[in-house]
């Protein structure tokens, strides 16, 4: 047995990346990054709003969160809805009790459906982020560009004609993008994403476009639905996490702490209590700025 | 190894009971060595027959991303908090990130830190090699290493723990002192292989950060509460048992996690029983106190 003898060559080993999508800095070599009102931690808080059709695709991947039984499967499609028209409510007022401006990474689908709810996130203050069609709308490599393209350019659109602003920010379902994502954002005007959880500032692709790290392992999903434990550690582990940012950013200026929430998970009767409390403790802490992504977006590039 | 046999033959067996305790250099009963994996996964490998490199198709940009945050955020606040409490590295090091990010090894080796082979890659797998194959990344790890470094690498943890039968009689064979492959026991032992001198140092799986948090799903305090138990109860047992913290950066070095561990590093360096130290200097301290096991 043996292997083709391209498995033990290594076109691309050189310095910096195997690819040429960004170039490699490590953070402690950057310049230190000030937030407004010398604030240390940019509290970023995005919110997936997201509508399921009961008829799941699998082209490219069936999005996390679909449906999950033989169809028809009302046990997801109306707990999905329980978030948009129950839980992103409860939220939305939660924002307002802490004067926290957020990010709604919004399906056009909510758009064209629920008109009402993009006019009271524009209300609010909120920004809206562009955050593909539906959830049938995932990417991956395989889409075609043209296809992944027109996906885009209908997110971008839909939530264009109803808020009356063009979004600058964009979500990729399950933070997936093929090798043409980054190009097609650009080219459909966008000016950041949040999918490469990979830094805890933001950062920019070599075409110009920014990318501000949306962390994956603090998100609702990942702590509450996926690791199964307590909304109690998921606060405590939120309020350590900024405990060692908001020391780091004394040292080493400013950081960002993005939560990462989903209206189904998140805004259960159950849970709402302690997202609260733990809102109010970020908010009473002197190092916390709410900020939406176009804020951190705005105050990263007035500095590179 | 005996290659097909259903015993593989690596070891002979060895009761816990009954062994001679031993003292660690310092007088310590417990040799605890902290592992960073310090790793390079490729965004667009080439395919192994064996097994996938990503589980999406490439870019798997979830993936990809968690890995890269190691090198650009997460190994500087790991490495700092270890510095800061005493606690050297012993690096399981995909070498080809001595290529791709430099500053990376150049900082771990500044700090003193040991390094021993993790692979190419973590995203090229040994499985279906043949000797040749094998041979050349086991020499090309030497070199590279070597030539970043100033370091001859003594030891060997198979790239995303990926074996042929040949694997150990051929580190042997070039040299290598240890293996962390093997995870029979709390304390190291001889090997058998063809040239004879391997010895296996303990790893650990259970108490990897990567098994804390998603195998066992455990929050940032429960793993720091699970390794301060396993260093109460190696350090509360007959003296000369070894304690691996195994650590991946873009895990433990997470802003939610970081402060956990900072508590663990701080009981365990408080703690006279403790040597804290490096694999290869576990590996000489045993072969002094065990001149005959490997006679």
């Amino acid at each position: 047995m043996s292997l083709d003898p391209a498995y033990l060559a290594y076109p691309r080993r050189r310095l910096g990346y195997d690819h040429d999508l960004y170039p490699y800095t490590p953070l402690p070599q950057r310049a230190p990054l000030a937030w407004p009102g010398g604030k240390g931690v940019a509290t970023w808080l995005v919110v997936s709003l997201e509508w399921f059709p009961i008829t799941p695709s699998d082209t490219p991947f069936r999005a996390p969160g679909h449906m999950q039984t033989a169809y028809p499967d009302y046990r997801h499609y109306t707990a999905r809805e329980y978030g948009t028209r129950v839980g992103f409510y409860r939220l939305l007022d939660a924002f307002a009790k802490v004067g926290a401006r957020v990010s709604v990474a919004a399906n056009a689908a909510i758009a064209e459906r629920y008109p009402q709810i993009i006019a009271d996130i524009v209300e609010a203050g909120h920004e809206l982020i562009a955050h593909s069609t539906d959830m049938n709308g995932t990417i991956a490599s395989g889409l075609p560009r043209e296809e992944e393209a027109a996906l885009i350019r209908h997110a971008v659109d839909a939530l264009t004609a109803v808020s009356g602003r063009r979004p600058r920010g964009w979500h990729s379902i399950a933070r997936s993008q093929s090798f043409h994502t980054v190009d097609l954002l650009r080219e459909a005007g966008l000016d950041y994403c949040v999918d490469w959880a990979n830094d805890e500032v933001p950062w920019t692709f070599a075409n110009g476009l920014v990318n501000i790290p949306l962390n994956h392992e603090l998100s609702d999903r990942q702590i509450l639905t996926v690791q199964q434990q307590s909304v109690g550690s998921y606060a405590e582990q939120v309020r350590d996490a900024h405990d060692w940012l908001a020391a780091e950013a004394q040292a080493q200026g400013g950081r960002i702490l993005p939560l990462h929430l989903t209206p189904y998970i998140i805004g259960l009767p159950y849970r709402m209590d302690a997202f609260e409390r733990l809102l109010a403790e970020l908010a009473a802490r002197p190092a916390t700025w709410f900020a939406t992504g176009s804020d951190i977006l705005d105050a990263f590039r007035s500095q590179t | 190894m005996q290659e097909g046999a259903p015993d593989p033959g690596l070891y002979d067996f060895t009761p816990y009971r009954g062994r001679r305790p031993f003292a660690w250099p310092n007088g310590g009963k417990v040799a605890v060595w902290v592992s960073p994996n310090l790793e390079y996964y490729e965004i667009d490998p080439p395919a192994n027959p064996h097994r996938k490199a990503w589980t999406r198709p490439h870019p798997d940009v979830v993936g990809y991303a968690h890995r890269d945050h190691a090198n650009r955020v997460g190994h500087w606040r790991m490495a700092e908090v270890m510095s800061k409490h005493g606690f050297p590295g012993s690096v399981s090091l995909s070498v080809a990130l001595c290529q791709h990010h430099p500053e990376v090894v150049a900082d771990a080796n500044a700090r003193g830190w040991e390094f021993f082979s993790h692979g190419i890659y973590n995203t090229r797998y040994s499985y279906g090699m043949d000797e040749a194959q094998e041979r050349a990344i086991i020499e090309d790890s030497i070199r590279t290493v070597r030539e970043a470094t100033g370091q001859t690498i003594r030891g060997w943890l198979a790239p995303a723990l990926t074996h042929t039968p040949r694997t150990l009689d051929l580190i042997a064979e070039y040299g290598l002192d240890y293996t962390c492959d093997l995870y029979h026991d709390d304390q190291p032992f001889p090997v058998r292989t063809r040239s004879g001198h391997l010895i296996s140092m303990p790893y650990s799986l259970e108490v990897n950060d990567h098994y804390g948090f998603f195998i066992y799903n455990m929050s940032p305090r429960e793993y720091a509460r699970t390794l301060i138990a396993q260093f109460e109860r190696l350090a509360a047992e007959p003296s000369g048992t070894v304690m691996c913290i195994p650590l991946h950066s873009y895990l433990i070095g997470q802003p939610h996690r970081i402060g956990a561990f900072e508590e663990v590093l701080r009981h365990i360096a408080a703690d006279p029983r403790a040597w804290v130290t490096r694999s290869g200097d576990i590996a000489d301290a045993w072969r002094a106190a065990h001149p005959e096991a490997l006679a």
